[in-house]
């Protein structure tokens, strides 16, 4: 119990700290966002704009009152980050969260569904692969792996939009729905959800399987040759039992590791996917944000972007003692 | 023989005595002119003793041409070579051969593999697309190495100080280090990017790409050093009064050499992910030609993806990257057997080599 708070003292810690950062990058920075802020709105406005209401403006878009003194300035701009209030998009002319809040779901869903699709189908190769080592079956599936290990997933997703978007016109090459469809739980809604979704979805989970086949299938190899395995056949324990408690569990286990690295880094894909696609989740609003030098959208796109990734790790982390039984304690984990 | 023995026990100890001073070697290792008789059991050094080109020709040979063997002798890590050095040579040398990029220079969109004027065909504005792979590369090997050496050099230095240390040292170190492993890379780099107004300098871009990476490694590097830091020859270097410093220098880095040799291959493939992706999007400031500058050309310039005349300009720098992201990872495949003391102790066995393809498979989960 002790270390589940302790896991969720140091994820809202991590929030903390990005969402000070931010408040450096934007307040601190000569030259930075609120200075590109404040030159922009001279131009829009004109320059008989008071300098009184010119700090007006600033706080209402970024949250931060120029004129206070710097910790009142801190203070504030965290208490209504936390309050999820991220300042006013200059570009959509909206509130940041009404902008990007929506858009939340649907990276989550693309990246989660890639990510698991990766997992589940990497795993089971990989264990086929271990199982056969070898056998042809190994040696092409390796020699795939490898190359679609080295292979980034923005290619796959351009060449997804070449040919099965535009040659072959199999699949929408934009947005997330049918534009015709009235949102909700029907079925034509759900399916077009989904086939929009199937090549962003499928270009990460692609370049994401390679790397967890080739793992597992090391890993698997690795406990084929132990002991206990040894000794559990030579107790007479059924296949099964086997395959799945000694082989599975402590071949899947360092891989889990691993999936905190890949929630990561399938966050940082999903920018560059999104974009590709057109795909309107936080990603796509980020390079949007950046293209129209919108600093307060910017920011906030990056800080939900990371709270999705540190609700993500936090997950991952916690349901670590269903597989591992020696973290179960968590006093182990602390440790090694 | 006995007799022998005891007169020769006996002479010796005689001698010692009236030579007491002398101590049978020059302290170089060498024996000196007198057959070394006068050294006692203590005292004595090896009977045969090496001149310096021998002590120099046995270190060349233990650590530059053995895993030179071993990696030859696999074909991942030969192929891996040959693919990086095939990549360096494009960053060093060939920019002096293959004239720089410049619009006309041919026809426009000749494609790919037609005339062996321009072999990988011209862009849209008749720029001869091989020059611009050539002149991408220098910069792109720059950040590479930038990136690399930034994480592995910090990670390492993070990771064994915090396990070596242990205590309070630890935790912050750890802690520090977890809360940037859970703020995502690439939107970091790019909102650092924006916000700092960088440059196109490559080292900069390099080590912004690989801002947080060092984190992993660091804790990768943490583990490793726990486990190790207990181990009997660690306690009897400790034993022996060795510093600190020596005994992480001398016992403890050179067990980690795996891990920092996967990272750094590792980072080396998500700079070029990361910063062929960002230059795609258009959100990293350039100046000058790069992949994926040349990507995002070909995508918005010419419609690369939706018409087939244009999308030779775009599979040629698809192509450069995926190949040499494939070298590096097939080079830190072989690596590893380098590092690995089984694969060596067989190699020890026989020389001849062993093509078996039983290595440990180290290759990392995930990636975008």
């Amino acid at each position: 119990m002790s270390y589940v708070l302790k896991r969720l003292g140091r994820s809202v810690l991590t929030i903390f700290v990005v969402v000070s950062a931010s408040f450096g990058l934007i307040r601190l920075l000569p030259g930075g966002p609120l200075d590109y802020l404040r030159a922009q709105m001279i131009q829009r406005g004109g320059s008989d704009l008071s300098s009184a209401e010119l700090n007006r403006r600033i706080a209402a878009q970024t949250n931060i009152a120029v004129d206070e003194p710097l910790y009142v300035q801190y203070f504030d701009y965290v208490i209504s980050i936390f309050q999820g209030d991220f300042g006013q998009s200059i570009w959509y002319d909206q509130s940041v969260a009404s902008v990007i809040g929506p858009a939340i779901p649907w990276t989550v869903f693309l990246t989660a569904t890639a990510l698991f699709l990766a997992f589940i189908v990497g795993v089971s190769l990989g264990a086929f692969m271990a199982y056969g080592e070898g056998s042809r079956f190994d040696v092409v599936s390796t020699a795939v792996g490898l190359v679609l290990n080295s292979t980034p997933g923005y290619v796959v997703a351009l060449l997804f939009v070449a040919f099965l978007g535009y040659r072959f016109q199999l699949f929408p090459t934009g947005g997330r729905y049918a534009s015709e469809l009235t949102p909700g739980l029907n079925v034509p809604f759900l399916m077009s959800v989904l086939y929009h979704g199937t090549l962003p979805i499928l270009s990460m989970a692609i370049v994401g399987f390679g790397g967890w086949a080739l793992s597992m299938r090391g890993n698997s190899i690795r406990v084929l040759g132990e002991d206990y395995l040894r000794v559990a056949r030579l107790r007479g324990l059924p296949t099964r039992r086997i395959a799945m408690r000694y082989v599975a569990r402590n071949a899947i286990l360092p891989m889990y590791t691993g999936l905190m690295i890949a929630i990561g880094t399938v966050f940082g894909g999903a920018v560059i996917i999104e974009n590709i696609f057109a795909y309107p989740g936080i990603g796509f609003y980020l390079i949007q944000a950046i293209n129209a030098r919108d600093s307060p959208l910017m920011m906030g796109a990056f800080i939900l972007i990371t709270v999705a990734m540190v609700i993500g790790i936090t997950i991952a982390d916690l349901t670590y003692g269903w597989i591992d039984p020696r973290a179960k304690g968590g006093a182990s984990r602390e440790s090694y | 023989m006995d007799a022998v023995g005891g007169e020769y026990a006996d002479s010796a100890r005689t001698e010692r005595d009236a030579r007491s001073a002398i101590t049978g070697h020059d302290g170089k290792g060498r024996r000196i002119a007198d057959g070394g008789r006068t050294v006692s059991e203590f005292e004595q050094m090896a009977e045969v003793s090496m001149t310096d080109a021998e002590r120099r020709r046995q270190w060349f040979d233990e650590r530059i041409l053995a895993p030179a063997r071993i990696v030859w002798n696999d074909w991942r890590a030969r192929f891996g070579l040959l693919v990086v050095a095939a990549y360096l040579f494009m960053g060093l040398v060939a920019p002096y051969i293959v004239t720089e990029p410049r619009p006309n220079q041919g026809p426009l969109l000749v494609g790919a593999f037609r005339t062996l004027e321009y072999p990988l065909g011209t862009t849209a504005s008749g720029t001869s697309i091989l020059s611009q792979v050539v002149h991408a590369t220098p910069s792109m090997l720059v950040m590479i190495t930038a990136g690399a050496v930034f994480t592995v050099v910090l990670g390492t230095a993070v990771g064994t100080v915090a396990g070596y240390k242990g205590g309070r040292t630890d935790s912050v170190l750890m802690t520090f280090s977890d809360i940037m492993l859970s703020i995502p890379g690439l939107p970091l780099t790019i909102v650092l990017a924006t916000a700092l107004q960088i440059q196109g300098n490559p080292v900069v871009i390099g080590v912004l790409l690989t801002i947080n990476a060092w984190a992993g490694l660091a804790r990768a590097i943490r583990s490793q050093v726990l486990t190790i830091r207990d181990d009997e020859y660690v306690e009897a270097s400790r034993i022996m009064g060795m510093g600190t410093p020596t005994i992480v220098t001398g016992d403890i880095i050179p067990n980690l050499m795996p891990y920092i040799t996967m990272n750094f291959v590792q980072q080396a493939r998500a700079v070029i992910f990361g910063s062929v992706g960002l230059y795609f999007l258009g959100v990293l400031p350039y100046n000058s030609t790069n992949w994926g500058v040349m990507m995002n050309a070909a995508v918005n310039r010419a419609g690369a993806t939706s018409s087939p005349t244009a999308f030779h300009w775009l599979l040629v720098p698809m192509v450069t990257v995926i190949i040499l992201a494939l070298g590096l990872t097939l080079l830190a495949q072989g690596a590893d057997r380098v590092f690995n003391p089984r694969v060596r102790a067989r190699h020890a066995e026989s020389v001849a080599g062993d093509g078996d393809g039983d290595g440990n498979e180290t290759t990392k989960a995930g990636g975008i």
